[in-house]
């Protein structure tokens, strides 16, 4: 083990040099934002009479359990004011653990920066290694971090450890899967939207789960991130759950040397088939079709499968709410149908996020292309520039509009069948397609950094998960308005859709297209890069 | 005879770097032009600039009579090009990667294509993952040859082919010729570049210090020859063209000029020559003995000199 394992040091210290920038500020992002979020709590709920009604709300709202969880005692302060954080940041920490374990295994490998270093004095498993100790690493200090970020609020010391420490265990046991990913796959895009995939499924089933009545059901059990809820911070501190995503990196890092071991460096598990000595792909039009294809199949049957579970939850809403206070306020807000709504239309507009989230992928494809080297050979051809741009922004706005389809047609076929109420597909199909225009300015605003600031095409996800932010925890900051409705989620129609959203549908279809046009020009301007 | 290509006082920059610094060049119809210069001399981005893939920051270029930025539309379908650094679908197979950039070229000659893979001995069944340099190479190249593009811009198209690919590839330019198309090839191997041009250009730090025939050019050149001889002969240094002699023991070397052949020969023969070993000169001698430097220490931030890198696979 020890000769394959030569040179883990030194690209480990390269590896953070790399990243330097990247890991220091997803540290203190999430502790900053751990911190403000208790500090906020501690203002909005001073007193205990007033954290049970915000609690039993919480867990009477299906939409809300289903999203974030279960609060799992009422009087605690620290678990009210971190509900949000539990699951839904947990995931996006899920996500950006993927991102770091692939740039450093199988990304290097591609772009073949591994071949280079291999020449040297270099285990087989050192890069490998390496990327397990980074991501690993990143994830303790960022766990640590956030406990002292949240124990600094006056929050309970243990209960805050105990919250970081998930944080921890849960940032290393997705980093765990990547790795795994990475030596299934043969492309960092397919390792890592295998782990995003992972990370959806793993959300969905602790969702389920969580809304089994009472409490969470074995499901919640079977999902990493589920573990991180029932470690109940500040809620009993069930410091033994910890001990389940360790056990699992500890599962799946030797099955994954192991793999390793038994492939060749840039190769995937599969053996090489020949495959066909003439092509059929008629220009960049096809070709951009076949390099985003398994991408959004990949997608569709993600979303066609969480559609139909939380449709079919539709009929479950209204049962929640049974003390006579939260009967009450139901009259109030307008009967079980609101209700109803109120829980399809938050999960619709997750669902436009995600569908922005592909767009954005998608539309990248132009920059991993330029800096493959690929785009070189085909502006070498008759093909223009614009041409080639209009492929795969094209392809990228088709993929996100035929996802937000599918969301509504498979959480309105499912709706339609736990309401016995076949009139639920049209409406909610319409309200998931008026969430398209502002998943198309996402996906707009990374071609206009792709023509003007190439460079910082991977910068859009940051500012995606800013708009995200703003959307979810903006109120609870004290963000201001104008800052709020920067981002093009805040414009999206929910439903019911009326007439009365068609202006705010009007006007993001305006900016899309004065994006995409400030792209173009910024692309037809500048040079070819690599 | 008009001017395909045609530059004059060309600038680019990247940043702080001056990849070109007032570069001229004239590429005639009908001819191979060899475009000759060390690494980071500026080839690639002369050749990036003439296919309007990266913008002039001075000076004027035109190819075919079009201004490459403008026109890449009309222009590029009378041009082929071969990248220096091909980089190919990993996915996607060799066979499919030339039919679709022969498709987005407007089309190519089915028949030609199969004679070119023959040629080459290319499996266009496999995966581009699994092509070595070499192998990428050539998809590009046969994709290139296959059409009927009147001017091909090549980019150091052999720098990962093995000798004998090397020849099949020098047959195919002997024949873009034949049929009256125009070739500019860069190279930074003199021998290579000598070998298939009708005309030269020179460049170094983003000028081109030399252009003109071959004929022309050949004073610059000179062979290095190495030889064992029974006794040795005296005066050697005197005859004309021949420079640098060195005796070590039966040993003798010196650097002859293409005039100074015929008569060394003759004294070695007479000499009682045993071995006789003879290199081609190498661009890294003539940049040393006309420009006094150094190909590696070439000025205006220029990348360093890497000759003899190779990669098969
Ligand atoms: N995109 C770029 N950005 C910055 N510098 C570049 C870029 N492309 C080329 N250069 C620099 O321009 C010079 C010429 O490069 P190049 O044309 O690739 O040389 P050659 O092809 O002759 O080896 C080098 O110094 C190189 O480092
Ligand atoms: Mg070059």
């Amino acid at each position: 083990m020890g000769e394959t394992l030569a040179g883990t040091g030194t690209l480990v210290r390269l590896g953070l040099r790399r990243d330097r920038w990247l890991l220091s500020l997803w540290i203190l992002g999430f502790a900053a934002m751990a911190g403000s979020s208790a500090s906020a709590g501690a203002g909005l709920f001073p007193d205990v009479a007033s954290r049970i009604a915000a609690a039993e709300t919480i867990n009477a709202t299906a939409s809300m359990v289903a999203l974030f969880g279960r609060v799992y005692d009422p009087t605690s302060l620290g678990a009210l004011s971190m509900i949000k954080y539990t699951a839904f940041m947990t995931a996006v920490l899920a996500v950006l653990m993927v991102f770091v374990t692939i740039r450093h295994t199988r990304a290097d490998e591609e772009s073949g920066q591994l071949e280079l270093l291999s020449g040297g004095r270099l285990g087989r498993n050192a890069p490998l290694a390496a990327a397990l100790v980074i991501s690993f690493g990143a994830s303790l200090v960022l766990g640590l971090a956030s406990g002292g970020a949240l124990a600094a609020t006056g929050l309970p010391a243990a209960g805050s450890f105990a919250f970081g420490l998930g944080w921890a265990a849960t940032g290393m046991a997705f980093s765990a899967v990547a790795g795994l990913g990475a030596q299934l796959t043969t492309s960092a895009r397919a390792a890592t939207g295998l782990g995003v995939i992972v990370i959806a499924i793993t959300y969905v089933l602790r969702a389920v789960g969580d809304l089994a009545q009472p409490g969470p059901s074995a499901l919640s059990w079977l999902s990493p991130i589920g573990w991180n809820q029932q470690i109940r911070a500040y809620a009993g501190d069930n410091w033994w759950v910890l001990f389940l995503p360790l056990a699992l990196c500890a599962a799946l890092v030797p099955v994954t040397f192991f793999l390793r071991a038994r492939r060749d460096l840039g190769a995937g598990l599969g053996e090489q088939r020949p495959g066909p000595a003439h092509g059929s792909l008629q220009g960049v039009w096809d070709l951009a079709v076949r390099l985003q294809f398994r991408m959004l199949a990949a997608w569709a049957v993600a979303v066609v499968l969480f559609g139909v579970v939380i449709g079919s939850l539709a009929g479950n809403v209204s049962q929640f709410l049974t003390s006579p206070n939260s009967q009450d306020l139901m009259k109030k807000l307008g009967g079980a149908q609101a209700l109803t709504d109120a829980f399809m239309a938050a999960e619709i507009a997750i669902m436009g996020i995600l569908a922005a989230a592909y767009g954005l992928g998608a539309v990248n494809h132009l920059r991993s292309e330029e800096t493959a080297g690929h785009t070189e050979a085909l502006l070498g051809t008759a093909t223009t520039r614009a041409r080639w741009a209009t492929s795969h922004y094209v392809a990228a706005l088709g993929g996100v509009a035929l996802l937000m389809l599918l969301t509504g047609l498979s959480v309105g076929v499912g709706a339609g069948l736990a309401l016995h109420d076949g009139s639920q597909v049209g409406r909610i199909t319409l309200a998931s397609l008026a969430q398209i225009p502002a998943a198309w300015v996402i996906t707009s605003m990374a071609l206009a950094i792709f023509g003007w600031a190439p460079r910082l095409t991977t910068a859009v996800w940051g500012l995606l998960v800013v708009f995200i932010a703003l959307g979810e925890f903006g109120v609870l900051w004290n963000a201001p308005q104008w800052l709020m409705d920067l981002s093009p989620f805040q414009h999206s129609p929910l439903l019911p859709v009326g007439s009365g959203g068609v202006v705010s549908l009007v006007a993001l279809i305006v900016t899309a297209c004065v994006l995409a046009a400030l792209g173009y020009a910024g692309w037809s301007r500048r040079d070819l890069t690599a | 005879m008009t001017n395909v290509v045609e530059m004059t006082g060309v600038v680019k920059r990247f940043g702080k770097v001056t990849a070109l610094d007032g570069l001229d060049l004239t590429v005639a119809q009908g001819e191979v032009h060899g475009f000759l210069g060390p690494n980071g001399a500026g080839k690639s981005t002369t050749l990036r600039l003439l296919l309007g893939m990266l913008r002039s920051d001075g000076g004027s270029l035109q190819v075919l009579g079009l201004d490459p930025w403008r026109n890449v539309a009309t222009l590029h379908r009378r041009l082929a090009y071969v990248p220096g650094d091909v980089a190919l679908w990993p996915n996607l197979t060799g066979g499919e990667v030339i039919d679709l950039l022969g498709r987005l070229q407007g089309g190519q000659d089915p028949a030609r294509r199969d004679d070119l893979l023959k040629m080459f001995d290319l499996d266009p069944t496999k995966k581009a993952r699994a092509y070595s340099k070499g192998n990428r190479q050539k998809v590009a190249l046969i994709a290139a040859l296959a059409t009927d593009a009147e001017v091909f811009l090549l980019d150091e198209p052999t720098s990962g082919l093995d000798p004998l690919m090397e020849d099949a590839f020098r047959g195919c330019v002997r024949e873009l010729r034949e049929q009256g198309r125009t070739v500019l090839l860069s190279s930074h191997i003199l021998s290579e570049a000598e070998a298939l041009s009708d005309r030269l250009s020179i460049i170094r730090a983003g000028k081109v210090v030399e252009t003109g025939p071959l004929q022309q050019l050949r004073h610059l050149t000179r062979t290095s020859v190495t030889a064992d001889v029974t006794t040795v002969p005296q005066g050697l240094e005197l005859l004309t063209g021949v420079h640098d002699v060195v005796v070590a023991g039966q040993r003798i070397s010196a650097q002859v000029e293409p005039s100074g052949l015929a008569p060394l020969m003759q004294a070695l023969t007479a000499a009682g020559l045993h071995t006789l070993t003879s290199q081609p000169p190498t661009l890294e001698d003539l940049f040393l003995r006309h420009y006094g430097t150094n190909t590696t220490k070439a000025p205006a931030g220029a990348a360093t000199s890497n000759p003899g890198h190779s990669n098969h696979g």
